[in-house]
């Protein structure tokens, strides 16, 4: 049975790439004998029989399809005191997630203003109870401290001159609270963060987990592989073919991905980000580029890699991985804006507030 | 046809004979069901009007022709839509009030068969039980589910998608749509009542014949078809590009509100 599968994908493999025939022939001969005698290699039939059981498109790449989630309490930065412990025992694992759990689960009102912002537990949280199953203690990878790494210091002066004016603007009426528990100006949507407006929660470049609707569905033909991202209903679509960037003055919110095949792993450039992000990526601004490597490690993981590089906000780049799972159940379409009742709400108590506080 | 010569020629080569009759299945499997994958786009007026209409001035008089609205010859099989009286008072109460009550302004999702004719393209993308139609306008999507998935939860914007082959034709049962979104720029309208049913078959490589038919039991008297070709678009660096509305909707839908 191996040997059959393992011929069929030499030949599918080889027949895209006629030029290379003679090599492939060459490792294929090789292959032979070595599939004969499977019992006698046993590191071989593991590899063989892993590539072999994933599922395939005909033209012979991975076939990605399916709904996958990226949510575990697996933080993305490593807690500070974890220093360079990069994995968990499962004794430690389950500390941790026992005290996430019951961090996120706590009674954390103050009665004041905050309740609104904090009036969540888990009945709401959908961000996943489970350690990832690599064990690591972050997403992040590199650095070896799981954390992401200074900021230049230019971003860094720009970041503060940011907040000082937010501040400085926040002594006067129009601010509210925002998502990241702090004065912010929310006169008028432009200057609101993302995922108030619907536009961004931060789950889509690289993908990472949120509050809740951490659900992806790949939907993938020669060609081409669609990522429809439950969280505001984003559909990544992105080209297998290596093909070209688009102009650098066409910028999209979600950058301009672009992929190709490294053997069984789809390697994804996503470039041309319009350079304003909610979330985690905050931080990053238009230089942001995102690799990412996508391997089926069996047929129920699809390990997910990321690099971050973006010069003009971090000293180096940054690395992190995520084995997703598979999920049962379907997607549900998540309409944010055209139920966005709560801009309207902050909108109409800032604007009120300015319009009693002009003289 | 590349492939299968070689493959060929390495089956015999290394004797793995009892290989060929799978691939050769395979193959012919994949030949059955047509290829809807790439990007389309309707090129007609319907989103303007279904029905036949003559060109007309736009909505903004300073902007002169631009914007103006083209004539079309009409989309609906049946000529005009078979409204119930008192729909039919609606769909004119809505068009005069088109300039400001179309979804289309706020940048909503436009529900089906709506999407397929809007002024922007789509991507189909034909997975091995699952097929995506991912739109330009608002990042709308639908995800037709080829196995049944079970009742719909909730009603949503673009629907309950449950598909299937009939022949060459791709058959889509739409159900479970909101009553929030309109047929047209024109108010043509419909309740959570309808049911669409949507047929693709392509006729040649690059174009597909797209019909909708459309029953409505709180809106219209008898089921109307609309029928229209859809077109592949052709250039070599065709892909949809964000029309991410939000933002330029934002003014519309919020300048008012707390002033």
């Amino acid at each position: 049975m191996n040997l059959l599968i393992i011929q069929h994908r030499r030949c599918t493999t080889s027949a895209r790439y006629p030029a290379r025939l003679f090599a492939l022939l060459s490792q294929f001969l090789w292959i032979l004998p070595g599939t004969v005698s499977l019992a006698a290699t046993p590191d071989t039939m593991t590899v063989a029989a892993a590539s072999a059981a994933i599922p395939r498109l005909a033209d012979g790449h991975p076939d990605f399809a399916g709904i996958w989630t990226n949510k575990s309490v697996t933080p993305l930065q490593r807690p500070a005191e974890l220093g360079e412990k990069a994995f968990f025992t499962a004794e430690d694992a389950e500390a941790f997630r026992q005290a996430s759990l019951a961090r996120r689960d706590r009674d954390n009102r103050t009665n004041d203003v905050n309740d609104v912002l904090n009036a969540y537990n888990d009945f709401w949280w959908d961000s996943g109870t489970e350690i990832l199953p690599n064990m690591r203690t972050s997403i992040i990878v590199d650095p070896v401290n799981g954390r992401m790494p200074a900021l230049t210091k230019t971003r860094e002066a720009e970041l503060a001159a940011a907040q000082a004016a937010t501040a400085e603007r926040c002594r006067q009426s129009g601010c509210a609270i925002n998502n990241g528990g702090v004065m912010a100006p929310a006169y008028a949507p432009e200057v609101l963060d993302l995922m108030t407006r619907c536009i961004s929660f931060g789950t889509t470049v690289p993908m990472l987990a949120t509050a809740y609707n951490n659900n992806y569905q790949f939907v993938q033909s020669a060609g081409t592989l669609a990522i429809n991202t439950e969280m505001v209903h984003q559909v990544r679509r992105i080209p297998t073919d290596n093909s070209a960037h688009l102009p650098s003055q066409i910028r999209q919110w979600y950058g301009d991905p672009r992929g190709h095949w490294e053997g069984d792993t789809l390697v994804v450039e996503s470039t041309n980000f319009i350079g304003r992000f909610y979330g985690n990526m905050q931080a990053a601004d238009e230089n942001l580029r995102v690799i990412e490597r996508f391997t089926l490690s069996s047929p129920d993981i699809l390990l997910y890699q990321f690099t971050v590089e973006d010069p003009t906000v971090w000293q180096q780049p940054w690395s992190g991985e995520i084995p997703l799972t598979r999920t049962d159940g379907l997607l549900y379409e998540y309409a944010c804006h055209e139920g966005n009742r709560g801009i309207q709400n902050i909108l109409r108590a800032a604007r009120q507030e300015m319009k009693a506080a002009a003289p | 046809m590349q492939r299968s010569v070689l493959c060929s020629v390495f089956g015999s080569a290394f004797g793995s004979l009892l290989l060929l009759p799978a691939l050769v299945q395979a193959q012919s499997a994949a030949a059955s069901t047509p290829d809807l994958n790439g990007i389309w786009q309707a090129m007609n007026t319907a989103n303007w009007e279904l029905e036949a209409h003559a060109a007309e001035a736009g909505p903004i008089a300073s902007l002169g022709a631009l914007l103006a609205v083209p004539a079309g010859v009409g989309y609906v099989v049946e000529g005009n839509i078979p409204y119930l009286p008192a729909a039919l008072e609606k769909r004119q109460a809505n068009r005069l009030q088109r300039w400001t009550a179309d979804p289309e302004i706020k940048c909503y999702m436009p529900g089906v068969p709506r999407a397929n004719y809007l002024p922007y393209p789509f991507q189909i993308v034909q997975g091995s039980d699952t097929i995506l139609m991912s739109y330009e306008f608002a990042d709308a999507v639908r995800t037709v589910h080829m196995q049944d998935p079970g009742p719909a939860p909730a009603n949503s914007w673009m629907g309950w998608n449950v598909g299937h082959w009939e022949g060459n034709s791709l058959v889509v049962e739409i159900t479970d749509q909101n009553n929030q979104t309109w047929l047209d720029r024109s108010g043509n309208f419909h309740s959570d009542k309808l049911h669409v049913t949507e047929r693709y078959t392509p006729m040649g490589s690059d174009m597909l014949l797209y019909e909708a038919t459309l029953t409505d039991p709180e809106v219209f008297a008898a089921a109307w078809t609309i029928r229209m070709p859809l077109y592949r678009r052709k250039e070599a660096n065709a892909q949809l590009i964000e029309f991410k509305c939000i933002p330029f909707a934002e003014s519309v839908l919020y300048d008012a509100i707390g002033r």
